[in-house]
């Protein structure tokens, strides 16, 4: 069990320079977002969340269903299908086939769902070498971290880092021009590329009745990775599955703008199958890995189903207060901000990190910027009551249930609640007015804890209870 | 076995049975604008400059042949086996390489050639994208090795948009391994959200509608 990381979380809240670059840049992708989806650009962005919603709920409700056809659609194409558990099967079934065709170098593109499972960590490990070819995750593999959000892995590093990673790991002179930098790795990429015996990919959706998956991306390395070695190799979690094709039309207008605010990435690959007779380039071997690795744990519950639903587009990261803050990595696991912190408790188990729940301020900005209507606030408060129920013994706990014990016997006492609300009000308006401020025998324990970051504005003269007895229209 | 158990456990969590079958899916969306082709031009113009891409509409084939040399100068290009560049007068363009049917072959030529040349089957023209569809005829890595990419296509072939590409192909899988949609040329924002074109794919994307 891992608690709230709070000496790192308060490192990130005193560095002002990666403060100023989380704010900046999920601030700018926010606005890109609204501009994209806004009533004159998107006339119809509310049906399309409505219809995304609904067809996702369709698809998880019916998996095993859309699952079994995907898989039949995949082999009708000369593909295979691979359902794995967690991430040790997934780095069997790949080393094994790597050893079997003698490939010693494989390339990947961005993909979370590897992230999850330390895909490259565990090929590393039996000599297989993995080189991430997104740039961001480029840069992130040289410098052995984790992404810091999901679209935008790199976001915490300037070009001055990029300078110091690229110098030491790849013994280039220094060079802080982002173009210059974008070039090198062009070039040392490049030859990975086409060297590469096997290329490794994420997927964004699996189409059921294609036998396809489709790969969203800006750069075109997904496109060399799926294209250029003789094995592709796409490894998706199964809740990616959609039903049909004619479904990307909603998608695919979801999706980009949501995460960049582009109307559709650069490149978007529909990929079915090894290159059929006659085609000239593409793999001659198409495997799709279907991973589980918790996603059937949250299957059975109804309403719990929805965390599912997400395409990772990242736009709740962008909004959320709390990931504009501690950023991505003071969350325990690879799925950062409001999405992390509903699905890692839900995938490893809410033992394992019970205080992420509470790393929101239920402010609701997440669910309203969902392209496919994830009820994220909601989610974290079933959560939590799990957490109660699992750790009811807590010593703040205590604290908190008391206080909501008193709280709830005024709400049910008009009369004293009245009372107790002028009192405050009084209070607050002669001379307190900041809560810091308030009287050092209160200012202790969780109390100080509490309103040390808190403040509450000076109380209106008039009650609502009084404006409403006064109210003219009686 | 891992895949009987994961279908097994999805099952039981759903409370549905092997092989029973779902209920309807919710009707696929689909909403078709009809912009004439003129309109259509015009909007696939305006998206495709706005990503820093250049369109050119050419009134005749030697319009459009002109484009592709002067853009050419003296460089090399690869260009694919498609009829319509054969027709066009593309393909025998000096310069231009073309008529690789060999991967290996195709690879080496696409990485050193400066300028990839392809048709493209469809356009989509409220975003500026191109649709290329992986067949005999057209190469996955003309469009993607070389640093400038040259796609010429039919003006009848200019849909309005995602919607129409879905209808008028609600199945890609059952002609091709391979379809991809260009937005303008390759990009990226990953160091310090600074966008630089040409990553790992063409920087340059010109477009001729013919």
């Amino acid at each position: 069990m891992t608690s709230l990381p709070e000496a790192n979380i308060e490192r990130t809240l005193a560095d002002a320079n990666l403060q100023l670059a989380i704010y900046a840049s999920t601030g700018r992708l926010m606005d890109k977002r609204k501009t994209a989806v806004s009533a004159e650009l998107l006339p119809d962005y509310q049906e399309l969340r409505t219809q995304a919603n609904a067809v996702k709920k369709h698809a998880l409700d019916n998996l095993d269903f859309y699952l079994e056809q995907f898989e039949t659609n995949v082999q009708n194409v000369g593909g295979h299908v691979v359902y794995c558990r967690d991430g040790t099967e997934v780095a069997d079934f790949v080393l094994k086939l790597a050893k079997e065709r003698g490939a010693g170098l494989l390339v990947k593109s961005k993909s979370m769902t590897t992230e999850e499972i330390d895909l490259n960590e565990r090929l590393e490990h039996h000599g297989l070498h993995a080189v991430e070819t997104d740039l961001g995750e480029y840069i992130l593999q040289l410098a052995e971290e984790r992404p810091y959000h999901i679209v935008a892995p790199a976001l915490h590093k300037t070009r001055y880092d990029v300078a110091d990673i690229f110098t030491s790991k790849l013994g280039v002179e220094r060079e802080i021009v982002p173009e210059n930098q974008t070039r090198i790795a062009r070039e040392v990429l490049r030859e990975k590329f086409l060297a590469a015996d096997i290329g490794l990919t994420g997927a964004n959706f699996l189409v059921a009745d294609s036998g396809a998956v489709v790969l969203v991306e800006n750069e075109g390395n997904a496109r060399l990775t799926s294209s250029a070695p003789k094995i592709h190799i796409a490894v998706a979690g199964i809740e990616k599955i959609i039903p049909r094709a004619q479904d990307l039309a909603v998608f695919l207008k979801l999706l980009g703008r949501s995460a960049t605010g582009q109307h559709l990435t650069v490149y978007t690959s529909f990929l079915s199958g090894p290159r059929r007779n006659g085609e000239i380039d593409g793999p001659d071997e198409f495997y799709v890995v279907l991973l589980d690795n918790g996603r059937t744990r949250l299957l059975a519950d109804n309403e719990k189903r929805q965390s599912l639903y997400c395409i990772r587009c990242g736009a709740c990261l962008n909004i959320c207060p709390v990931y504009r803050k501690i950023g991505g990595h003071n969350y325990p696991w690879v799925y950062s901000g409001p999405i992390g912190a509903i699905i890692t408790p839900q995938y490893q188990g809410i033992g394992k990190n019970p205080w992420l729940p509470y790393a929101s301020s239920l402010c609701g900005a997440c669910a309203e910027v969902c392209p496919v209507k994830i009820d994220i606030p909601k989610l974290l408060l079933d959560l939590r009551s799990e957490v109660t129920a699992t750790h009811p013994k807590d010593q703040k706990s205590r604290i908190e249930r008391m206080s909501f014990r008193v709280w709830s016997w005024l709400m049910t006492k008009p009369k004293l609640f009245e009372m107790a609300g002028m009192a405050a009000s009084t209070a607050l308006a002669n001379g307190c007015g900041w809560l810091r401020n308030v009287p050092a025998p209160l200012n202790i324990g969780p109390l100080r804890a509490w309103i040390s970051q808190r403040d509450l504005p000076v109380p209106p003269p008039k009650s609502f209870r009084q404006l409403w007895r006064t109210r003219p229209n009686k | 076995m891992s895949r009987d158990d994961i279908l097994q456990q999805v099952r039981s969590a759903l409370g549905r049975k092997s092989g029973e079958a779902p209920p309807d899916a919710p009707p696929a969306r689909i909403r078709i604008p009809q912009p004439d082709t003129d309109e259509r031009i015009r909007s696939f113009v305006c998206a495709l400059e706005g990503l820093a891409g250049k369109a050119f509409v050419a009134d005749s084939v030697e319009e459009a042949r002109h484009y592709a040399a002067a853009l050419l100068e003296n460089g090399t290009a690869v260009a694919s086996n498609a009829p319509f560049l054969e027709q066009l007068g593309i393909r025998t363009l000096p310069g231009v390489q073309s008529g690789f049917y060999d991967r290996d072959e195709l690879r080496a030529v696409c990485a050193s050639a400066g300028l990839g040349i392809t048709g493209a089957d469809y356009a989509l023209s409220d975003t500026g994208t191109l649709v290329l569809i992986s067949s005999p005829e057209e190469a996955r890595l003309i469009s993607l090795l070389p640093p400038v990419h040259l796609a010429f296509v039919a003006r009848e072939n200019i849909l309005s948009g995602l919607d129409e590409l879905f209808a008028v192909l609600p199945m890609p899988a059952a002609r091709t391994s391979s379809m991809i949609l260009i937005t303008g040329p390759s990009r990226t924002a990953d160091i310090e959200q600074i966008l630089i074109r040409g990553v790992h794919g063409p920087g340059h994307v010109h477009v001729v509608i013919v």
